[in-house]
């Protein structure tokens, strides 16, 4: 141990090293520093014997409180469960025009029915349901693809439309480009550019094209147009055109047909949430 | 202040320690050699470290090429793969991410920043069509994203021909690719984008998602794999089963 010296300038007392003459003065951490820092080594192994914080080789040590952030979610999801219960299993219970009617029910559908379809839907069919021109159908129209009556509805959300669930809708339109010459198509197009067309639904039916659709076109179209919701085959004679309503577009639609896929929503939605949705959709404008 | 003048000089040793090299890097080295192998090899020794889940599968070749490009476009500087298990994560995105889900990534794309959403789920959300629309023009679907157009993936062809050599080089840190995969990843990788022959592909990469989705089927784009890659996110695991939330409980 050096001799311990006292600086004679401060009168306190040095470290004992020396450099080319020069001394250093002791200055020491301050006592509650280092009160400070044992505490927190000890708060440290509280911890340590608390929480999950250290494995043996053999297991994960869970501490003595057991806690773990997985049991914490499912706490926290029993109580969020718990709160809504009463209404989403009775939204479960009752058959969802009754569901619709229920001034409670209602309200509670579509404030939840909102959220869910802003996250699960709105990315394709728009926030608000207005859908994407010429990409995804609007659904606040009375213009319905596979029907718009709450089990309709329900059906397409829980299973979806042209994908790998089994009980997906299913059709599929040929591309006539296939079938039919250049002519028949262009003749055929000028046919369903009419059907819209209410003047001319008497003369329409001299064009060549109407009965190359009549035998092409009609099983899912409808003899006038009309649409079949069995099909999901798409109304012609409204102004309503997923994929443009221009002469290009429609043909083009015929010749290498372009069709719309859905996801099924089973797997990612409980059954009150695809009601709540179901609720909410039906009630954007075009419910039937 | 009290303690100021105390002289400091430690305990008898440390000088000597402190004087020798040798002797300081050894007692240093011993010291966190200490603190390592007890946070290490733990992990190493325990079986549950990452629980075993069905469904769990490596990568096809086209999902493993839209995963290089997901890396290249630094797509995880935005959006994270990792559901965090809390109850607002879970309601959003599906269920947390398990550590299975993720085995065999390499390197893994957790992320740590979401600027986009969370993309751990992704996978059959939303159609293909969808995916396309967006990579070429994201506020076509989305007016408020603020996300860069990725168009020129569509124009880039996947280099088929290096398929089998990155399969080869994942199995050798642990993916276990078998020689048929790796012999078949051109043509795995030909019938994912195009929907045909899919037979061979299905088997060897169950749930693998088929399918023209870049309206190019003539073409293997860049296109074709992201689109691929991100429709088989989360996808693997079937969460309804209750055998799995057991295992996971503990």
């Amino acid at each position: 141990m050096a001799q311990r010296e006292r600086d004679p300038v401060t009168g306190r007392l040095t470290t004992g090293h020396e450099w080319d003459g020069i001394k250093e003065l002791a200055t020491p951490i301050p006592g509650w520093w280092i009160t400070v820092f044992l505490i927190s080594i000890a708060v440290a192994l509280l911890y340590l014997w608390l929480y999950p914080s250290f494995a043996t080789t053999k297991s994960l040590e869970p501490g003595v409180l057991g806690w773990s952030s997985r049991q914490e979610l499912r706490d926290e999801q029993a109580m969020a469960a718990a709160a809504q219960g009463p209404l989403r299993n009775r939204l479960v219970a009752t058959p969802l025009e009754e569901a619709g009617a229920d001034e409670t029910l209602r309200r509670f559908a579509q404030a939840g029915g909102r959220a869910l379809f802003n996250e699960n839907c709105a990315a394709c069919h728009g926030v608000g349901g207005g859908g994407q021109q010429g990409q995804f159908p609007a659904l606040l129209d009375d213009d319905w693809l596979w029907g718009g009556k709450q089990a309709d509805i329900i059906q397409t959300i829980r299973h979806g439309i042209r994908n790998e669930d089994a009980d997906s809708r299913q059709s599929a339109m040929p591309a006539f480009a296939d079938t039919l010459s250049k002519d028949q198509i262009a003749q055929v197009t000028d046919y369903v550019l009419t059907l819209s067309d209410a003047s001319k639904a008497d003369s329409r039916t001299s064009l060549p094209g109407a009965a190359i659709f009549k035998e092409n076109c009609a099983a899912c179209h409808g003899d006038a147009g009309e649409g079949g919701r069995d099909m999901g085959g798409p109304r012609l004679n409204d102004a309503i055109w997923l994929y443009g309503g221009s002469r290009d577009a429609i043909m083009r639609q015929i010749n290498n047909p372009r069709m719309g896929v859905m996801p099924s929503f089973a797997t990612r939605l409980d059954e009150a949430s695809l009601r709540m949705l179901t609720l909410y959709v039906h009630g954007l404008g075009g419910g039937e | 202040m009290a303690n100021q003048g105390t002289p400091n000089h430690g305990t008898p040793n440390h000088g000597t320690i402190e004087r020798s090299l040798p002797l300081l890097s050894l007692l240093s080295l011993l010291v966190i050699a200490i603190g390592g192998l007890v946070e290490i090899v733990p992990l190493f020794r325990i079986e549950s470290t990452v629980e075993k889940v069905a469904g769990i599968r490596p990568y096809s070749p086209l999902e493993q090429m839209g995963r290089n490009i997901y890396t290249r476009e630094g797509c995880y500087t935005c959006h994270s793969q990792m559901i965090r298990p809390f109850r607002d994560e879970v309601d959003r995105y599906g269920h947390y991410s398990i550590a299975a889900e993720s085995m065999y990534d390499h390197p893994f794309l957790w992320g740590s920043k979401r600027t986009g959403p969370d993309l751990a789920r992704v996978g059959l959300k939303y159609s293909n069509a969808w995916h396309l629309a967006h990579m070429e023009d994201p506020r076509s679907v989305v007016p408020v994203s603020i996300m860069p157009a990725y168009r020129q993936l569509k124009d880039r062809d996947i280099d088929l021909d290096s398929l089998p050599a990155h399969l080869t080089a994942l199995r050798k840190v642990g993916v276990p690719y078998t020689d048929t995969q790796i012999k078949q990843a051109i043509a795995d990788a030909k019938a994912q984008a195009s929907g045909v022959d899919t037979e061979g592909l299905l088997a060897r990469y169950p749930k693998a998602r088929l399918g023209d989705f870049d309206g190019q089927p003539d073409r293997v784009t860049e296109m074709d794999a992201i689109i691929a890659y991100l429709q088989v996110l989360g996808t693997l695991v079937d969460f309804r089963d209750a055998r799995l939330e057991k295992g996971a409980a503990k």
